[in-house]
C-alpha cells in the first residue's frame, strides 16, 4: 500500500517540478521541455507494450495516425482539439485493434520486423497520398487549440496544455501498471508458458496492451500536430522511432519510471551538448546505446540496485581484509 | 513494349542488387543468430570508398570496388569481434547494438565528408546498348553479371569448400558443429566478413547509379529486410528468389502505377512492406519453409 502511494507522490512531484519550469527557463528551452513531455507520453505508452515482451518498431507510425486524424478533423470539420485529439487516439487504437491479430502471430524478433513493415507502410501512405494527407510536404494549417476566446498559441500556454494532458495520460498509465492487468502483462513477458497454463489469456493481454499503448501514442501525436500546426512524414520517420527505442532501452522497461528516466536523461544531455556539436548527436546516442546494452542491461532504473549491491560487495570485501 | 522491356532490365538490375544485400544479411542471421540492422551502412561505406578512390582518379573502377569490399569486410569483422560475438543468439540485443552502429557510422561519414556536397561517381564504362528499343547503359548492365558472379562465388564457397561447409554446419546446429571441432568464433568472423564484403561490393557497384549520401543505406536496408523476410530469415536460396520477386515487382509498379493517385515510388514501397507483412503473418518462416 505504502509503495503505491509513493508512486503517486513521485508523479505529483514530477509534474510540480515541470509546472515550475516556464518560470525557470528561457523560451527556446521551454519548447524542448514541451517536446520532452510529448515524448515521455510516447515512451511510457511504448513501455506498456514492451512489458509483454514485444518490442515494436511501429509505435511512432501509430502516433502519426493520431496526429493526422486529429489534424484533419480539426481543419476540415472545425472540430475542437478537445474532441479531435481523443478521437485521434481512438482511431489509433482502432488501427491497433485491426492489426493486432496478424501482428501477434509473430513473436520477439519477428514482431519487431513485422511492426516495422506495418509502420513503414502506414507512414508511406501519409507520404504517398496527396489527398487527403498532403503528401510529402505534410498536412498544414492544423488549428491551435482554444477554450472560448483563449487560444493556446504561445509556447507558454501550450506547455501547460501539454503538461495537463501528459499528467492525465501518465496517471492512467500508472493505474494500469499497478493494476492486476499490468501485473499480468509483466508476467507474460517473463514466463509465458507458465501464464498460459494458469489460464492467463496471453493474446488477449498483448492485444489490450497494444491497443491502450496506441491510444496514448495517438494522443501524443495529436499534441505534437496541434503544436506544430503541421503533421508531416519526417516527424514520424524511423529515425525518431529508433530514438524512442533508445530512450526506453536506456531507461529500462521493468518499472514505470524507466522510460521517463531515459527520456529525461538523454534529452537533458542532448540539450547541454546542442551548442557544441549538433552533428555528432546521433553518434552520441549510438555509443550510449551500445555501452548501456553491455554495461547496464537493466537500464538506468537498475542503477540504484546496482549501486547498493556494489557497496555491499565492497563492504564485505573490506570486512574480509580486516 | 519498349517500356516493358526497359522495366524488365531495371527489374533485373534491382533484383541482383537486392540479392547482394539480402544474401549477406541472411547469412549473418543464419550463422550467428544476429540481425545486423547496420547492413545498409556497410553498403553506404562501400559506395563512399569508390567515390573516394575511383571518382578522385586514384584507383581504377574494379580495384576501387575490391578496395571498398575489403575495407567494409574489415569493419564488419571489427563489429563481429566487439559487438556481435558476446551477443550471439540474442537477436533483440544484437539488433539494438546494430542500431547503435547505424548512428555511429552515419555520423562518422556525414561529418568526415559532409552531407550537402554532391558526390557524383562518373560511369566507368561509357555508352549504352540498345536491345529491341530499350536503352541499357553499360554501367547498369554490367552490374548484373558482376553480382551474379559474386553470388555464384558464394554459392560455390558454401557448397564446395571445407570452410563453406563448416559455415553451413554452424548454421544448422552450432552445438553439433562445435563438437565436430569447428570453431564457432572463426566461422562467425568469416560469415560476417563475407556478408560485409558483399554489402560493400553492392555499394561500389551501385554507387555510380545511385545518389551517394550518408543516409543511402536506409532504403537499401529496408529492401534487404523485405527480401530477407519474404525469402525466410537464414535461407540464401529464399533470399535470391525473393529478390527476383521484389526487383521486378518494384520496377513494374514504379513504371505503371498512375501518378495521379500517389507517387509510384512510394507506392512500390508500400506494397513491398505490405507483402512482407502478409508473409510474416501467414508464413513467418518465409516462402520456402513450412511452419
Amino acid at each position: 500500500m505504502a509503495k503505491i502511494k509513493g508512486g503517486y507522490l513521485g508523479l505529483a512531484i514530477l509534474f510540480a517540478v515541470m509546472a515550475a519550469m516556464p518560470f525557470a527557463l528561457a523560451e527556446y528551452r521551454l519548447t524542448t521541455m514541451l517536446m520532452m513531455l510529448i515524448w515521455i507520453i510516447v515512451a511510457v505508452s511504448y513501455r506498456l507494450l514492451a512489458t509483454t515482451g514485444e518490442f515494436s518498431l511501429g509505435h511512432v507510425a501509430v502516433m502519426a495516425i493520431g496526429a493526422y486524424a486529429s489534424g484533419i478533423m480539426g481543419r476540415q470539420m472545425g472540430m475542437p482539439f478537445w474532441i479531435s485529439a481523443p478521437i485521434g487516439g481512438l482511431i489509433a487504437a482502432g488501427f491497433a485493434a485491426a492489426t493486432a491479430r496478424p501482428l501477434f502471430r509473430m513473436k520477439g524478433f519477428y514482431f519487431l520486423l513485422g511492426s516495422f513493415a506495418l509502420g513503414e507502410a502506414v507512414r508511406l501512405c501519409f507520404r504517398g497520398f496527396k489527398f487527403p494527407f498532403g503528401g510529402e510536404g505534410g498536412y498544414w494549417y492544423i488549428p491551435t487549440p482554444s477554450i472560448g476566446s483563449f487560444t493556446f498559441d504561445s509556447t507558454f500556454s501550450y506547455f501547460y496544455l501539454t503538461l495537463g494532458v501528459a499528467a492525465a495520460c501518465l496517471f492512467v498509465l500508472y493505474r494500469i501498471d499497478q493494476s492486476r492487468i499490468g501485473k499480468a502483462m509483466v508476467a507474460i513477458h517473463s514466463q509465458d508458458s507458465v501464464c498460459e497454463s494458469l489460464g492467463i489469456n496471453i493474446l488477449g493481454y498483448k492485444t489490450l496492451a497494444y491497443i491502450v499503448a496506441s491510444f496514448f501514442a495517438g494522443i501524443a501525436g495529436a499534441l505534437l500536430a496541434h503544436y506544430m500546426t503541421t503533421a508531416s512524414p519526417p516527424q514520424f520517420a524511423i529515425g525518431n522511432m529508433l530514438l524512442v527505442l533508445v530512450w526506453v532501452v536506456v531507461g529500462g522497461v521493468n518499472t514505470f519510471w524507466g522510460p521517463i528516466a531515459g527520456v529525461f536523461t538523454l534529452y537533458s544531455i542532448q540539450e547541454q551538448l546542442r551548442g557544441v556539436f549538433v552533428e555528432y548527436m546521433p553518434m552520441f546516442y549510438g555509443i550510449i546505446l551500445i555501452v548501456m546494452v553491455f554495461a547496464l542491461p537493466g537500464g538506468l532504473e537498475s542503477l540504484p540496485a546496482r549501486i547498493t549491491e556494489w557497496r555491499r560487495a565492497r563492504r564485505e570485501k573490506l570486512a574480509k581484509v580486516v | 513494349m519498349e517500356l516493358a522491356l526497359q522495366q524488365a532490365l531495371n527489374g533485373a538490375l534491382l533484383s541482383v542488387f537486392y540479392a547482394l544485400m539480402a544474401v549477406g544479411f541472411t547469412l549473418i542471421f543464419g550463422v550467428m543468430g544476429i540481425v545486423n540492422l547496420a547492413h545498409g551502412e556497410l553498403y553506404m561505406i562501400g559506395a563512399y570508398v569508390v567515390w573516394l578512390t575511383y571518382a578522385q582518379g586514384i584507383l581504377p573502377f574494379p580495384v576501387a570496388i575490391l578496395a571498398g569490399a575489403g575495407i567494409v569486410a574489415g569493419i564488419g569483422m571489427g563489429m563481429e569481434r566487439a559487438l556481435f560475438r558476446p551477443m550471439r543468439g540474442k537477436v533483440l540485443m544484437g539488433a539494438m547494438l546494430s542500431v547503435g552502429m547505424i548512428f555511429i557510422l552515419q555520423v562518422f561519414v556525414a561529418t568526415t565528408w559532409h552531407v550537402g556536397l554532391m558526390k557524383n561517381i562518373p560511369p566507368a564504362i561509357k555508352g549504352s546498348v540498345t536491345i529491341l528499343g530499350a536503352i541499357a547503359p553499360w554501367q547498369r548492365l554490367m552490374v548484373i553479371p558482376a553480382a551474379v558472379a559474386l553470388i555464384g562465388g558464394l554459392w560455390f564457397f558454401l557448397r564446395r569448400t571445407k570452410q563453406g561447409r563448416s559455415l553451413r554446419a554452424v548454421a544448422q546446429d552450432p552445438e553439433a558443429a562445435a563438437l565436430q571441432g569447428i570453431s564457432i568464433d572463426r566461422v562467425g568472423l568469416i560469415a560476417m566478413a563475407i556478408a560485409a564484403a558483399l554489402a560493400g561490393a553492392a555499394g561500389g557497384l551501385m554507387g555510380p547509379i545511385m545518389r551517394v549520401d550518408p543516409y543511402m543505406g536506409h532504403s537499401a536496408l529496408i529492401m534487404a529486410l523485405f527480401v530477407t523476410i519474404v525469402g525466410g530469415l537464414g535461407s540464401i536460396e529464399g533470399a535470391v528468389i525473393a529478390s527476383l520477386i521484389y526487383g521486378f515487382m518494384i520496377a513494374f509498379i514504379t513504371a505503371y502505377f498512375p501518378q495521379s493517385i500517389a507517387s509510384p515510388g512510394t507506392m512500390a514501397f508500400i506494397i513491398g512492406a505490405l507483402l512482407m507483412f502478409i508473409v510474416l503473418a501467414v508464413r513467418p518462416r518465409g516462402i520456402l519453409r513450412r511452419g
